[in-house]
Parts: C-alpha cells; structure tokens; sequence
C-alpha cells in the first residue's frame, strides 16, 4: 500500500482504472439486451485491454489494440447489425430454463480454476533477457525469425478478405 | 489515503485474463444470436492475449515473442470476425434472423 498522491500512486488508480473498465465492458458485451450496446461493451473492454497492455510495456501493441479492435473489428460488427438486425427485435428471448444458471456455472468453475491454477503455479523466471522488447527488437525479429509466420498471416487475411466476399456475395439478388 | 500496487505482480494480469475468458464462455453460452457468440468469442482472445503479454513481460526470456503472438492473434481475430460477419449475413438472407432457435432446418 502506498500514498495515492504520488507517482506510483497515480499509476496504480490508472491501473485500477483500466482494470474496471475491462470488467465493466466485458459485464456489458455479456449482458447487454440490445446487440449495438453488446458492441459498445466490447469496445470499452478493447479499450481498456489496451491500458492493460501499456502497463505490460508494449505501448505499440496497445494502440494496435486500439486501432484494430475498437476501430475495425467493433466497426465491422456494427456494420454487420445496421444489415442483419430485424427491425422488430424480439424482446422476450425464449431461453431455455438452465441455461442461465449453467453458463454461470460454467463460467465461474473454469475462470476460478484458472485463477487458482496460475496463483499457486511456481512461476520461475529466467535470469537473464534476451533484449529490450522495444517496437525496432519486435520488428526485426518479426522480419527475421518469425518471417515464416507473418507471411502466412498475410495469406490467412487475403484468403479471409475473398472468402468473406464470395460468402457474402450469395444470395444477393434476394 | 492508501492504494495496493497491482500492476508489478503476474497474478494481477493472470487473474484478469481468466475472467475475461470466464465471460466469455458465459456470454458463449447464454446469447442466443450469433453476433452475441462472435463477441463473446473475442472476449476469449482478448484473455489469451493478456496471459501471453503477462508471461512476455515478467517470465520470458526473450521478450519480444509475447507481443509478436499478441499481434498474429488480433490478425486472426479480425480474420475470424470477417468471415464470421459474411456468414451471418449470409445466414440473414436465408432466414431473416439471426437467432440461433430460428435457424434449424436439419431438426436435431
């Protein structure tokens, strides 16, 4: 515990910070009864995944975060709404009786186990590092040793670019 | 006033992305539209991204592994959701919904 009117202090509330706006969003994006306001909730977690990410040292993944989640993926999702929502949303969903209570089930036992398993795991680091981490480290070993994977993502995004279009192209005339 | 220092300690991180999986599964398991599973799903990446950036920044011996796997994984998240966005409207066309319950024409 330390003075919250000092730097670290500081730091540690905007950790807080971002920590409940995850959570937050996330109860949103989970719970929301309107798609829109699901959508809404997952761009405030993405956001607040992001902090995460800052305080993690990589403020180049946070704002890939930012600019590919809550600017492309959020985006397209709501685009995707705004074509296939029905106008007169059914309100009253016909949920079946133990659904609820088993997916909280469900969700409680795997998310405490994973919390219990990674609490008592005997985490040990490795003495010394190989480098820094900065974005020039991430880019050359991207280039380098990770070539192999990052052409193959290209090709997995290209083959997802065509193969939504062909998908979506169906039907069209209807 | 007093505040605890979370943001130094592996658990903090380990923690959190268990529950983002956790609501996740729930939001997998308790929405009833496929747009509803698609964000649950990203929430479930999001988890596995926190854990790989938290093991990057406190375990790894080389530390630009964790960020380059945060990376592919957002690439193939936007790959899974523009596929799965295609196939929705495609399913929307076919059937004018996109409830899970309306879309059974193999009863099973």
């Amino acid at each position: 515990m330390i003075p919250i009117l000092s730097p670290q202090g500081l730091a540690s509330l905007v950790f807080l910070g971002c920590v409940a706006m995850t959570i937050a969003g996330a109860v949103i994006a989970t719970n929301a009864v309107r798609l829109i306001r699901a959508v809404a909730g997952l761009a405030l977690c993405m956001v607040g995944v992001a902090g995460i990410y800052y305080y993690l040292g990589s403020p180049f993944v946070a704002l890939m975060q930012i600019l590919i989640y809550a600017g492309a993926v959020c985006v397209a999702i709501i685009f995707a709404i705004m074509l296939a929502e029905p106008h007169e949303m059914k309100r009253v969903v016909a949920i079946h009786p133990l659904a609820g209570p088993a997916s909280i089930l469900a969700a409680v036992v795997l998310a405490t186990g994973l919390a219990t398993l990674a609490r008592n795991a005997d985490w040990q680091a490795t003495g010394c590092r190989a480098n820094n981490g900065t974005l020039e480290e991430v880019g050359q070993s991207m280039l380098t040793t990770y070539s192999m994977s990052f052409e193959l993502i290209s090709v997995v995004l290209l083959i997802a670019i065509i193969g939504s279009l062909v998908l979506a192209r169906a039907g069209r005339s209807k | 006033m007093e505040i605890p220092v979370l943001h130094d300690s592996l658990n903090t991180y380990l923690i959190l992305g268990a529950l983002l999986f956790g609501f996740g599964i729930y939001g997998m398991m308790r929405n009833r539209t496929f747009i509803g599973m698609l964000i649950s799903a990203e929430l479930v990446l999001a988890g596995a991204s926190v854990n790989f950036m938290a093991f990057n920044r406190f375990l790894a011996p080389d530390p630009t592994v964790g960020q380059i796997v945060a990376l592919f994984i957002m690439g193939l998240a936007a790959a899974e959701a523009a596929i799965a966005l295609s196939i929705i409207i495609a399913i929307y066309r076919n059937f004018k919904s996109i409830d899970t319950g309306d879309v059974s024409e193999l009863e099973g």
